[in-house]
């Protein structure tokens, strides 16, 4: 058996079958701003068990990767430019993100209650 | 300098251990430094093509542009790694038991390699924006000087290519017995962990939403942060908190293999029947 093009295709649609999922876009929104590559606010409240979104604005002029290790989040931020990051329901506690590209000063945290 | 040079070499050392496996699984292979070099230059090309148009890419999706190209993108390297696996299942043995088949069908031999290619190609493309993202932001935003970040840039890239290159040559040391075995399973297992990290990338991106709280947290014990989190992370596809469509995608890829490569093995054997009885 020699696999073809239409193989190939099929293990492709095979792993995008699975995500077509609904995208409900009505949720809670929370701003966050990097500059000097600092976050502000350091920390977002958010009620426990509900998804919502974070958008983060980079007035910096340069890109920074928004991320978190718990959830796995990673988002790449051009200057100037915002990041929607959609966050799945958290159960209660503190979640840190920061700032990839400069850890040392973009740090804040995630409190769900 | 040195926040370049971390940077750079981080994300250089996980593009780096992906080609480092691929060199080993094309070693003998005619023609494979111009298809892995093709590979890493047409990753390069898409990597400053992405970190140009990163606005536009993270505006498609309503937001979620970037989450799906990267998923996509991983989801196109599982595939190619399935591809190559299963080629290798049903052309492998002939490649080793008879060498005149090597040079018989130079056509058929290319066809791994482009599936190689594309995966070191797509190991350099999702790397290389954020490095080129990076570097341009710093270059751009005067942060350090010029020379700080050529200089922080060149050791990174320098450092990465250093480890593929010990992981290509503890690759090659295992002995030609099990070296096909052993690849044949790593190549399964990077294509299981790109898998799963393309799902979580589809969760991120709001495409798929069930199963998608982490299943255990080994993060105390061995943090995906680390180096050695990082190597098993990029290898492997260690996850120190999977969550549960992560680790379904995971076993689904692994087992999607094996199928794969028992059929392609079986209908060989099957053929290879079929034209010795015709001869006789």
């Amino acid at each position: 058996m020699t696999l073809s093009i239409r193989d190939v295709a099929f293990i492709l649609a095979f792993g995008m079958a699975a995500a077509g999922a609904a995208r409900a876009d009505d949720l809670a929104t929370y701003s966050l701003t990097l500059k000097n590559h600092r976050f502000t606010p350091t920390e977002i409240h958010v009620p426990s068990g509900k998804p919502f979104f974070i958008i983060v604005t980079n007035q910096d002029d340069t890109a920074d990767e928004f991320e978190m290790s718990n959830p796995a989040i990673e988002k790449v931020i051009p200057p100037g430019d915002q990041g929607k990051v959609r966050m799945r329901p958290l159960g209660p506690g503190r979640f840190p993100f920061f700032g990839d590209f400069h850890r040392e000063t973009a740090q804040g945290v995630i409190v769900s209650e | 300098m040195l926040a370049a040079l971390i940077i750079v070499f981080r994300e250089v050392f996980e593009a780096g251990l992906v080609v480092g496996v691929v060199l080993a699984a094309t070693r003998g292979i005619a023609g494979r430094g111009f298809w892995v070099s093709a590979g890493l230059v047409g990753g390069l090309a898409g990597a400053c093509l992405v970190a140009a148009f990163a606005g536009q890419i993270a505006g498609l999706f309503q937001g979620s542009g970037q989450e799906t190209l990267n998923a996509a993108v991983l989801l196109i390297a599982v595939a190619m790694l399935g591809w190559h696996n299963a080629w290798m299942a049903s052309h492998g043995r002939e490649l080793a038991s008879n060498l005149k088949a090597v040079g018989r069908d130079v056509a058929e031999g290319r066809r791994p390699l482009t599936a190689l290619a594309v995966v070191c190609g797509v190991a350099v493309l999702r790397e290389g924006s954020e490095v080129v993202l990076f570097l341009y932001g710093v270059a751009a935003g005067g942060g350090a000087t010029a020379i700080d970040i050529v200089v922080g840039g060149a050791l990174g890239i320098l450092g990465g290519s250093l480890v593929s290159a010990l992981l290509y040559l503890g690759l090659i040391a295992i002995p030609l017995r099990y070296l096909f075995g052993a690849l044949t399973t790593l190549i399964m297992l990077l294509a299981a962990g790109l898998a799963a990290q393309a799902v979580n990338f589809l969760q991120q991106g709001g495409w798929l939403e069930a199963w998608s709280d982490p299943i255990w947290d080994t993060s105390a014990i061995l943090s995906q942060d680390s180096i050695l989190g990082r190597i098993l992370h990029t290898l492997i596809g260690y996850m120190d908190q999977p969550t549960g469509m992560q680790l379904i995608a995971y076993a689904a890829t692994i087992l999607a293999m094996l199928a794969l490569m028992q059929a392609a093995g079986m209908s060989t054997r099957q053929r290879r029947a079929s034209s010795a009885s015709a001869a006789s």
